[in-house]
C-alpha cells in the first residue's frame, strides 16, 4: 500500500458500503405509507444481506493481499485477506438469515427499526473481521456491541427482555472498558496503533526486561475477547441474555458476534504476540496458549455440565454455546500447528453459524406457535411436525459432533490441530466433553421423538420464509459434513496462511 | 515544575482501578454506568499522555473515537436504564433477578 489505490481501497470495504446502502433502503421502506411496502422490509433486509455475501467472493482479495503491507487499506485500518473474506461471507449470511428468521416473530417482526439495527450490527462485525488497527478494533467492537444491546432489549415492555438488555449492556461496556485500557497500554509501549507494527516495537531492546507490563496488557485484552466469545470465566451474562432476548436476537448473538470475535481474536494475537516475540527469555506466545487452553477447558466443562440440568431450550442452547466456544478455543490454543489451528477455528465457526441458526429457527417456530420455551413441551414434535423435528435433530447432532453432519468435521479439525501442536491432553478433554454433551442433545431428541403429548394433532404453522431458512441451513450442515468439508477447510486454510507473513 | 509521563500513567491507573471497583461494588445501575465511563476516561488519559510522550498524533485521534463511542454508549445505556425502571420501578442491580438458573 505504497500509494493510495482508490479502486482497491473501496473494494476492500465493498460489503460495508453495500450494507450502508441497504440500511438506507430499509429505512425508506420501513416508513413507507403502504402496508405492503412495510411488509417487504424483512425480505429486503434478509435477501439484501444474503446477496451482499457474494461481494467478498466477487471482489476476492488477490494473492498479494496475503502479505504485509500489500493487504492493508485505508491507512492501515483494514486488512483485506482471505481470512477476512471467509468471515465476512459467514457473517453476512448469518445476518440475512436472522432477518428472515425474525420476520414472523410477534413484537419484533413487523418493526422496521429492528432490521436497521441488525444491519448496523452486521456492519460492525464485518469490520471486526478485517480490523488491522487498534482504533479500528475498538470502533468495530463497539459498532457491533451497541446495536446488540438495543436488540437484546428490543421488547422493552417485556421485563425479561429489558433485564437481558441491561445485563448485556453493563457487562459488555465493563468488558470493553477493560479491553480499551489494555489497548492504551499497548499504545504506550510502542507508540504504534497498527497491530502489525506492535510486535516489532515490543521486541526491541528497550523492552527486553519489561515482561510484567506486557503481560498485564495481554490479560486486559483477553478479558474483552473472553467476554465477546462468552468463554468461562467471563460467561456470566450469556445464559441470562440468551434467555431474555427475543429469540432471533439470541440466535444472532450466539453465532455472528461469536464468529466475528474469533476472527478478530486470532488476527490480533497472532500479529501482536507472535511466536518470535520473547521478553526476558520468555516466549509471549506460550502465555496466551496457556490462557486459551485454560479457558477452553473451563468453558467446555462448565458449559456442558450446567447444560445438563436446564429446562428451558434457549438456556440449554446458551450453555451449549459456551461449550462450543470452548471447543473453538482449543483450535486457538493449538496455534503452534500454524495454519491448521486457524483453519480449524474458521471451519468450526462456519459450520456452527448454520447449525445454531437452524436450531434457533425451530425454537422460534415452536415458541411462536405454543408460547412455550420449555424442553418438556417439545414432546411429540415428531408427530406434530415431522420436518421440524428432523431439522432440529440435524442441528442437535451437528452440535454434538455426530457424522454425517458438519459438527463432526468441526470437532475433528480442532482436535487434529491440538494433537499436531502437542496439546494431546486438550484434545482428550475435548473428546470427553463431547461425550457429556451428547447426553443432553440426545435428551432433547428423545423428547421430540419418543415422548407423547396431547397436542399431537396440532401441527406447528411454518411460514414460507422459514421453510427456505430450514432447508438452506440443514442442507449446508449436511453438505459441510460430507462433500463440502474439504472445500471450506481449504478456503479457511488459505486464509490462515495470510496471518503468518 | 515539569510533570513527567509517570505521574499521568499512575493517575490513569488509579482512575481505572476506582472505576473497576465502582462497577463491582456499587448496586445502583447509574453509578455502575458512571464507573464504566470513569474507566473509559482513564484509558483516554493514558492515550493522551502517551501520545504527548511519543509526539504522535494517533493517540490523540484514538481519544476522539473513544469519546464518540462513549457518547453513543451513554445514549443507549440511559435508555436501557429508563426501560428497566419502567418495568421494575427500581434500578438496583440486585432487583434484576428474573433471569437465573
Amino acid at each position: 500500500m505504497s500509494e493510495f489505490d482508490t479502486l482497491a481501497s473501496y473494494l476492500s470495504v465493498a460489503p460495508e458500503i453495500g450494507l450502508t446502502i441497504l440500511l438506507l433502503i430499509v429505512l425508506a421502506f420501513s416508513v413507507a405509507r403502504r402496508e405492503v411496502e412495510r411488509a417487504a422490509v424483512p425480505y429486503i433486509a434478509g435477501f439484501g444481506m444474503i446477496a451482499l455475501a457474494a461481494l467478498p467472493l466477487i471482489f476476492a482479495p488477490g494473492d498479494a493481499n496475503s502479505t504485509i503491507p500489500e493487504g492493508l487499506y485505508w491507512g492501515g485500518m483494514i486488512r483485506y485477506d482471505v481470512l477476512a473474506q471467509v468471515f465476512r461471507v459467514m457473517i453476512l449470511l448469518a445476518g440475512g438469515i436472522t432477518a428472515l428468521m425474525a420476520s414472523g416473530v410477534r413484537g419484533v417482526g413487523r418493526r422496521g427499526e429492528f432490521y436497521i439495527v441488525i444491519i448496523v450490527a452486521t456492519l460492525g462485525m464485518s469490520l471486526m473481521s478485517a480490523s488491522a488497527d487498534l482504533v479500528m478494533v475498538f470502533v468495530a467492537l463497539e459498532t457491533t456491541s451497541i446495536p446488540l444491546y438495543i436488540l437484546a432489549a428490543f421488547k422493552r415492555d417485556d421485563t425479561r427482555s429489558a433485564e437481558s438488555g441491561i445485563k448485556y449492556f453493563l457487562f459488555g461496556s465493563f468488558a470493553s472498558a477493560i479491553m480499551l485500557y489494555g489497548l492504551s497500554l499497548l499504545y504506550g509501549f510502542t507508540g504504534q496503533t497498527n497491530i502489525y507494527q506492535l510486535a516489532a516495537f515490543m521486541g526491541s531492546d528497550a523492552f527486553a526486561n519489561n515482561l510484567v507490563p506486557v503481560l498485564a496488557s495481554m490479560v486486559l485484552v483477553v478479558v474483552g475477547f473472553g467476554f465477546k466469545v462468552s468463554a468461562v470465566p467471563f460467561h456470566f451474562w450469556t445464559p441470562d441474555v440468551y434467555e431474555g432476548a427475543p429469540t432471533p436476537v439470541t440466535g444472532y448473538v450466539s453465532v455472528a458476534s461469536k464468529a466475528a470475535s474469533f476472527a478478530l481474536l486470532v488476527r490480533f494475537f497472532v500479529a501482536v504476540y507472535p511466536e518470535t516475540l520473547a521478553l526476558s527469555g520468555e516466549s509471549l506466545q506460550n502465555f496466551w496458549i496457556q490462557l486459551m487452553a485454560v479457558f477452553a477447558v473451563l468453558s467446555m466443562t462448565l458449559g456442558n455440565v450446567l447444560a445438563l440440568s436446564q429446562k428451558n431450550i434457549k438456556r440449554l442452547l446458551a450453555y451449549s454455546s459456551i461449550a462450543q466456544a470452548g471447543y473453538t478455543l482449543i483450535g486457538v490454543a493449538a496455534i503452534q500447528s500454524q495454519e491448521l489451528s486457524i483453519a480449524s477455528v474458521g471451519f468450526y465457526m462456519f459450520m456452527y453459524t448454520f447449525t445454531n441458526l437452524a436450531a434457533f429457527t425451530v425454537v422460534i417456530l415452536f415458541s411462536e406457535a405454543t408460547g412455550s420455551e420449555t424442553i418438556a413441551d417439545l414432546a411429540g414434535l415428531n408427530r406434530r411436525s415431522p420436518w421440524l423435528a428432523l431439522a432440529m435433530t440435524i442441528a442437535l447432532l451437528s452440535l454434538a459432533g455426530i457424522p454425517p453432519t458438519a459438527g463432526f468435521f468441526g470437532k475433528f479439525f480442532v482436535f487434529n490441530a491440538a494433537v499436531r501442536s502437542g496439546l494431546t491432553w486438550l484434545a482428550v478433554v475435548g473428546v470427553l466433553n463431547a461425550i457429556v454433551a451428547l447426553y443432553y442433545y440426545l435428551v432433547v431428541i428423545k423428547v421430540m421423538y419418543v415422548d407423547r403429548s396431547e397436542d399431537e394433532d396440532k401441527p406447528i404453522p411454518v411460514g414460507r420464509q422459514y421453510v427456505w431458512v430450514l432447508w438452506a441451513t440443514s442442507l449446508i450442515v449436511i453438505v459441510l459434513g460430507t462433500v463440502g468439508a474439504q472445500t471450506v477447510y481449504d478456503w479457511a486454510a488459505r486464509g490462515a496462511m495470510g496471518l503468518f507473513t | 515544575m515539569e510533570i513527567g509521563i509517570g505521574a499521568y500513567v499512575v493517575l490513569s491507573a488509579v482512575l481505572f482501578t476506582l472505576g473497576a471497583l465502582g462497577v463491582m461494588l456499587r448496586r445502583n445501575a447509574i453509578i455502575v454506568f458512571m464507573s464504566v465511563e470513569l474507566m473509559l476516561n482513564a484509558a483516554n488519559l493514558a492515550f493522551v499522555a502517551f501520545a504527548r510522550q511519543f509526539n504522535d498524533v494517533n493517540g490523540h485521534l484514538f481519544v476522539f473515537f473513544v469519546i464518540t463511542v462513549a457518547a453513543a454508549e451513554v445514549g443507549i445505556g440511559l435508555a436501557l436504564i429508563v426501560a428497566i425502571f419502567r418495568t421494575k420501578k427500581s434500578i438496583n442491580i440486585d432487583s434484576m433477578n428474573q433471569l437465573k438458573g
